[in-house]
């Protein structure tokens, strides 16, 4: 672990071509068709037989591609700016992160609609297995050699794909929707869980096993979440994670959203993120269009992010210190947000979901008087979180209950995609604020907190010392906040800029088109990840040249923060998998989408 | 009235005492329902039940209400027999054991020279409150509060006896009232019963499951274990049973360690039950905070406390307190 934890992490490398060089040298470059895209890495079609081979080779190079960041699919049918591209009825792409290189790699494979067919590289990556699924439930596209390909976020007795274009997006487009008797005996049935379907035994040699159904109803399952353990007394021997309760189909909806009017959707995808959900969305966008925002637009963006960080930490610490059993802390930490959410009503008007961010901007500029009401925060916290640690973090039975619970390596956590503090806390320096610097953070000062045991505790330490560092950063912005306009000056713009539209008549049909249909983004694609509240969260988006995104894939961390549990909790105890859940800090709109 | 013997004028006082003081308990039990909310309220920051009545008093009237005329559902996969007897001996297990309290030099129910061992009796009865209720209700997450119930007993029982012996070897009997009246000649127990009162405390709180030691129930694990599916009055006796034990508890802990009804240096002994009775309030809001304060330790930790710091700290006790008896006698 130690030695891992002394990975360098070298300056952010976009669109790294060493690998494509390496890969030329290897495969040879008529293997791989290169796509021009504003992701800021290198994409590269593959044809399906040489793909196991191409992402086996990836992963054992010096300085391997130790992470499987995102695999997901596209409908390419209704595509119809792709020159230059392998003919594909679907395609599925795999997004490899290199933490040694500190770039990515996006490797491309075709399908045509007749031969759904990929193999499985759940033995590269243990963590494929999850996304494998959800490409089979949401395209019907089948990975040979998977463990368990069965559906993930849709019900098990649903009828099609979802993500496909040929789906309908609209429930107007169903019949009515009525339950029968009948319907909801066999759903009841297809909710039971059966322990040979995932291999489990009933008996062990000497004793029974009980299967105990956890969730979707349960206070410490922190939403709809439900996860099935096989107990042998109160020993956890295996458990099988079930998610999908709160799947709304937020990528579907993106595709028939305006890029502009897909933003308050953003907001409920980590429900505690809030504009900070809109960040990565918007400099996606804004990549398209190829707009600069102004620095004043940068510095606010990154204060209201970094008190949205603090507000998801301090319901994290609460109901952290809650699911160990002391009851009292969450209604303090819950006060603090209050004080929190003053300052953020008062920038944004809203408190939860503020939707605030705009493509090439923000809503609005900050309210006169907003500095006071920042200080003011700024002053109430740091005393609270210090208090936090004396009376609920130092408790003995606290750390009883904690320290060396829920234990993984940076070696794991690679592995199974793990972001975030969760990350962190095994030890590995990782922060996209400083790694991957976006939206001007580095400009500022501020330390990336680090924890060493990788387990329950230092995750919540972790997180504690990145509050006391986002209040850094929000004293920084305090001080240094840049005079200019809250928008950038650029066509694209949205809602476009509408002081010369009485003089200017391009001004004004531009101004007209973009807000009755919204902004036509240039046909490409783009990519943002971003430190969010709970790891590295992202947006994949693909226009084809339309007022509506062609493909809009969300990778969120808790994803696969969620496909980690069975591997880390093996061997452990009820109240520790109740800890261990608590100490993830998950939230099922981020899980589910 | 010739019936009307002296013999049976006693007999009816001391039955009317009898009822006035299982009325009275039952009431501070139920009544603190309410007092715990406010003062949780009141460390945590909110209001807690303010608005029935004045400061919310009359809040355990509307909850009564609320519980009898909730439905009084029995799942049709438990079994029922047991199921229904569970919430009756869990509300009078600890009910019953209020019979050897001395509160007052008249008051009290029954004067037992075997007054301990009957509580330590009801005690370990009170444990099938919780294997009926976890066994018959067919759900496995009141099987397990059952079954960690169940353990916990054993390993808490063990020391929770061993940590009063030193106060009845001091006294030379199991009576309350001498153990009272001992207190008031010498010290009180607090003093050279110390580590006796540090363990019998924390098995006190065991026994009654309450926060630290809720692990039976454990909300956050269990989601309320085995009482997972009671709903109505039978809940409301599981939770009305519960807070007797707290009283019960408390002043039990007033009578051995706390001189009972007398006051500190033998202060106002004109005022007995206001002593008793403030002693024992104290030791009911000791509960409540520490339910405020602590988190929960996990089972096995719980276990291995018992068993590795109790227990060789109630025989260490015992042994000294053994010893110094003995020296005394000679």
């Amino acid at each position: 672990m130690t030695a891992d934890s002394a990975l360098y992490i070298p300056p952010y490398k976009a669109d790294d071509q060493d690998v494509v060089v390496e890969l030329n040298s290897r495969f040879g470059a008529e293997t791989f068709t290169v796509q021009e895209t504003r992701t800021g890495m290198p994409v590269l079609w593959v044809p399906r037989e040489k793909l196991i081979e191409v992402l086996t080779f990836l992963r054992q190079l010096p300085k391997p591609y130790v992470m499987l960041y995102d695999l997901h699919g596209v409908d390419e049918r209704l595509r119809t700016q792709r020159r230059g591209l392998p003919a594909a009825d679907f395609s599925v792409f795999y997004h490899l992160m290199s933490l040694e290189r500190n770039s990515d790699v996006m490797i491309k494979v075709a399908l045509s609609e007749n031969d759904l067919n990929l193999p499985s590289v759940t033995s590269i990556w243990p963590n494929a297995n999850w996304y494998e699924r959800e490409v089979w439930d949401m395209f019907g596209i089948r990975f040979t050699g998977h463990p368990h390909l069965s559906r993930i976020l849709m019900p098990p007795t649903w009828e099609g794909h979802p993500l496909r274009k040929d789906y309908p997006a609209r429930a107007t487009e169903f019949d009515p929707f009525t339950l029968t008797r009948a319907k909801l005996e066999l759903e009841e049935e297809a909710a039971r869980f059966k322990p040979e379907d995932w291999g489990m035994k009933r008996h062990g040699e000497h004793e029974d096993y009980m299967f105990l159904n956890l969730g979707p109803n349960h206070p410490s399952a922190h939403g709809a979440f439900r996860i099935i353990l096989q107990l042998d007394g109160e020993e956890i021997i295996d458990c099988v994670p079930d998610i999908g309760y709160h799947h709304r189909g937020a990528e579907k909806m993106a595709e028939r959203q305006s890029w502009h009017s897909f933003i308050p959707y953003t907001d409920r995808i980590d429900y505690l993120g809030g504009v900070m959900n809109n960040l990565p969305y918007v400099l996606a966008v804004e990549k398209l269009a190829g707009i600069t925002v102004p620095d004043r637009v940068n510095v606010i963006r990154v204060m209201l992010a970094e008190f949205f960080r603090i507000t998801s930490h301090l319901l994290f610490l609460g109901t952290y210190i809650q699911d160990v059993g002391a009851m009292t802390p969450v209604f303090f930490t819950f006060t603090d947000r209050q004080r929190a959410y003053k300052v953020i009503e008062a920038i944004t008007g809203f408190r939860l979901h503020p939707a605030w961010y705009r493509i090439g901007g923000v809503a609005h500029d900050l309210p006169r008087g907003w500095d006071k009401l920042v200080k003011e925060f700024v002053d109430w916290l740091p005393k609270r979180l210090d208090e936090y640690e004396k009376a609920a973090l130092q408790n003995s039975i606290l750390r009883g209950r904690t320290i060396g619970v829920a234990q993984y390596n940076t070696k794991e956590a690679l592995e199974w995609g793990v972001t975030g503090a969760g990350l962190r806390a095994t030890g590995l320096d990782f922060d996209l604020r400083k790694a991957r610097p976006y939206s001007g953070y580095e400009h500022f000062e501020f330390e990336v907190p680090l924890g060493h045991n990788g387990d329950a505790y230092d995750r919540c330490m972790v997180r504690v010392e990145e509050m006391r560092q986002s209040i850094r950063i929000i004293e920084q912005c305090l001080k240094n906040m840049p005079e200019g306009p809250y928008k950038a000056d650029h066509p694209l713009t949205t809602p476009p800029p509408k002081e010369r539209t009485l003089q200017h008549i391009e001004t004004l049909i531009t101004h007209f088109l973009q807000v009755s249909w919204g902004p036509v983004m240039p046909a490409n694609e783009s990519f943002q990840m971003i430190e969010a509240t709970k790891g590295i969260n992202s947006y994949y988006l693909t226009s084809d040249g339309g007022t509506m995104s062609y493909r809009t894939r969300i990778r969120t961390p808790s994803y696969a923060h969620l496909q980690q549990i069975p591997s880390v909790i093996r061997g452990s105890m009820v109240a520790d998998l109740i800890a261990y859940l608590g100490s993830i800090d998950f939230v099922m709109a981020d899980v589910d989408r | 009235m010739s019936w009307l013997t002296p013999e049976v004028v006693e007999v009816i006082i001391a039955v009317l005492k009898a009822i006035v003081i299982l009325l009275a308990v039952v009431i501070c039990g139920a009544l603190l329902s309410w007092v715990e909310r406010r003062l949780l309220g009141l460390w945590q920051d909110r209001y807690g039940p303010n608005r029935v009545g004045p400061f919310g008093a009359f809040q355990l009237g509307a909850d009564m209400i609320k519980m009898f005329f909730k439905e009084d559902w029995t799942p049709p996969f438990a079994d029922k027999p047991i199921f229904t007897l569970a919430p009756v001996v869990a509300m009078s297990a600890l009910l019953i054991a209020f019979v050897v309290i001395p509160i007052t030099p008249t008051w009290g129910v029954a004067d037992l020279n075997i007054g301990l061992l009957f509580f330590f009796a009801m005690a370990g009865l009170s444990v099938y409150a919780v294997m009926f209720a976890g066994w018959s209700s067919a759900n496995k997450y009141a099987l397990l509060g059952a079954l960690r119930a169940s353990a916990q007993t054993v390993s808490y029982e063990v020391f929770m006896g061993l940590a009063l012996m030193g106060v009845v070897a001091q006294v030379g009997s199991f009576n309350l009232r001498d153990i009272v009246d001992y207190q008031a000649q010498h010290l009180w127990f607090i003093i050279p019963q110390f580590l006796g009162f540090c363990t019998f405390f924390i098995a006190g709180v065991a026994v009654t499951h309450r926060h630290p030691f809720d692990q039976p129930e454990a909300e956050q694990e269990l989601a309320d274990g085995y009482h997972i599916e009671y709903a109505g009055m039978k809940w409301g006796m599981f939770f009305v049973g519960e807070y007797i034990g707290i009283v019960f508890i408390s002043a039990l802990l007033v009578t051995l360690f706390f001189g009972g009804w007398h006051g500190p240096f033998g202060l106002l002994p004109q005022i007995p039950f206001v002593w008793f009775a403030l002693k024992t309030a104290f030791f009911i809001m000791l509960f409540i905070l520490l339910r405020a304060s602590v988190p929960r330790p996990r089972y096995d930790q719980v276990m291995s406390f018992s068993w590795k710091v109790c227990l060789p700290l109630t025989l260490l006790n015992l042994l000294v307190t053994g010893a110094l008896v003995l020296a005394a006698s000679q």
